[in-house]
């Protein structure tokens, strides 16, 4: 072994030395492979962190799917959802095609169809069963109606003072359109939506705490090896990053854990919901996450397992001095 | 106060233990670049302090210590680790890490000071070659003896190329040929020019070794001589 002169150790270091920015990501790659490398040598504790870690993110991510599926439910209902204006029998049928057409024009209104009484008396023999009763009927007992169907976009204010307007007008007994319903559900979707949310931040914090807990009693196994790296000269940071790694491993499997949880749960679900979609004419049938929510999923999942790491490192690593 | 040719200087150095006596008192000492020295005494006599104030495990109650031209009370907190990085240490129960190789365990320090991958391994290798275990690289440190968990330990201590080897009962564990063995490895490397503080009881095996060996008796210097040549 050669010897050089001795040099100051604060600054001067011997032998050549990578570029910072080389040596930084080559730290960092290190403690990205030995900390995956760790979790690997613990299998079924590892997957077992990761199993708590997923059942608690699958949780609040289940509930988000609920919503949006309500959610989107709710919307297909309000899309096929018409107002139905009913018109007087002193109008002609000339005067009822000229009002649809009127209140077609309408901004909120994405179109109308006239149904006159002898069209609404064959569609309600034909759809009833009850034509044997309607013959004994000396006339037709049914109103001409006006289907409107309102756009999209429209909020549910707006068509009731839409239908508010054509009750008014001259040659309509009555307009309706049967919602309330949809406000209550809405209404309780609004609810859920908070619930979980609130559930959410709970459930950010178990993961928090679960990652805490496993890098802390990591951190006490590994007591000895970490007195040995700072008597080597190793900061603060160096120790710190593999379990900040191992923290981020955590909360990425556990990521995956949940998004592989609610891939079962939605496969299970998807043929008894559509079956019963089936039973109402439906052809609704169940969403899953899509790519940004999963994304987002697993990011959350490793934001929240770097987060649980760093506060308990940062906690505990700093008592850990050579003895 | 520092000079050139003292590689660790204690200027009245005590040590207090809350609860105890002084581990050391009022100490004294030099060890020049280059020189090698062992330190004997019972245990508890301060030897193992004596190490600690160096390595900054432990800080003095009073008096400087200036290592390598470094004052190491005015040495912040934040600034001990690229301090240490100076040092090579090494211990009675060799302290491997039992999770990686030989040669990720040597290869520890240079990891710690961000080195190249193949500067690492060329490193490592030159180091492992120096204490005869080249061949061991990818051996669990578990599987070796205690003799080859010590050369790897001292093969970790020096491949970063030390200012100073500081050694805590290094042959504490061995039995007395592994001991000579070691002490020669140690006197091979002092040979060429690594300064080296040994702490160590066995009076015996050290007075082989025809170096400067500093007697401390209840945190005082009793002697400190090289002795003449033993009869074997």
């Amino acid at each position: 072994m050669s010897r050089q002169t001795p040099q100051p150790a604060t600054n001067k270091r011997t032998g050549p030395q990578a570029g910072l920015l080389t040596s930084l990501g080559q730290n960092h790659a290190r403690a990205f492979f030995f900390s995956a490398g760790k979790l690997t040598r613990h299998p079924l504790s590892s997957l077992l962190t990761a199993l708590v870690i997923g059942i608690t993110l699958a949780l609040p991510a289940a509930l988000h799917l609920l919503v949006q599926n309500m959610d989107a439910l709710s919307f297909s209902w309000e899309r096929t959802v018409q107002a139905s204006v009913f018109l007087s029998d002193d109008l002609s049928e000339e005067q009822g095609r000229q009002m649809a057409t009127r209140i077609a024009e309408h901004p909120e209104v994405e179109e109308t169809e006239y149904i006159s009484r002898e069209k609404a008396l064959a569609e309600f023999r034909e759809l009833s069963g009850f034509g044997a009763a309607l013959d004994l009927l000396e006339e037709n007992p049914l109103p001409a109606v006006i289907a409107v169907q309102p756009v999209a976009t429209a909020s549910a204010l707006q068509i009731e003072d839409l239908l508010k307007e054509l009750s008014l007008t001259k040659g309509v007994d009555s307009a309706r359109i049967d919602q309330s319903w949809l406000e209550r559900l809405n209404g309780i979707l609004i609810i859920v939506q908070h619930i979980v949310q609130a559930l959410a931040l709970l459930l950010a914090l178990a993961v928090i705490v679960t990652v805490g807990n496993t890098i802390r009693l990591d951190i006490q196994n590994r007591k000895a090896e970490i007195e040995v790296m700072k008597l080597l000269g190793a900061t603060n940071a160096f120790v710190r990053r593999p379990f900040l790694y191992t923290g981020v491993w955590y909360g990425l499997c556990g990521g995956i854990v949940a998004w592989l949880l609610l891939q079962i749960v939605l496969g299970v679900l998807s043929g008894p919901v559509r079956h019963l979609a089936g039973l109402y004419q439906s052809d609704f049938s169940l969403s899953g996450l899509n790519f940004e929510a999963t994304v987002l999923l697993f990011l959350a999942g490793i934001a929240l397992g770097w987060t649980g790491s760093w506060w308990t490192v940062t906690r505990h690593l700093q008592a850990i001095e050579p003895k | 106060m520092a000079t050139g040719q003292n590689i660790v200087e204690f200027h009245g150095v005590s040590k207090r233990y809350p609860g105890s006596g002084d581990a050391l008192d009022r100490l004294d000492f030099k060890l020049g670049h280059g020189e090698m020295a062992f330190l004997t005494g019972h245990s508890g006599a301060g030897k193992s302090t004596f190490l600690k104030l160096i390595a900054l495990i432990e800080r003095p109650t009073r008096g400087n210590i200036i290592v390598n031209g470094v004052n190491l009370s005015q040495l912040k907190r934040h600034h001990i680790p690229a301090y240490r990085l100076g040092l090579g240490i090494i211990f009675q129960h060799y302290n491997l890490l039992y999770d990686r190789s030989v040669f990720d365990n040597v290869a520890l320090p240079l990891v710690i000071r961000g080195l190249r991958h193949q500067d690492i391994a060329r490193r490592v290798r030159a180091a492992l070659d120096t204490v005869n275990l080249l061949k061991k690289e990818r051996a669990e440190p578990i599987t070796l003896s205690g003799g080859e968990q010590q050369r790897v330990a001292i093969a970790r201590a020096i491949v970063c190329k030390p200012f100073l080897l500081l050694a805590d009962e290094p042959t504490g564990n061995l039995d007395p040929d592994l001991s000579l063995d070691i002490m020669n490895l140690f006197r091979r490397l002092n040979e060429v020019g690594v300064s080296t503080l040994i702490a160590s009881h066995n009076v015996a095996l050290i007075r082989r070794m025809n170096r400067r060996i500093i007697h401390i008796e209840e945190g005082k210097v009793m002697s400190d001589a090289i002795p003449g040549p033993v009869p074997a």
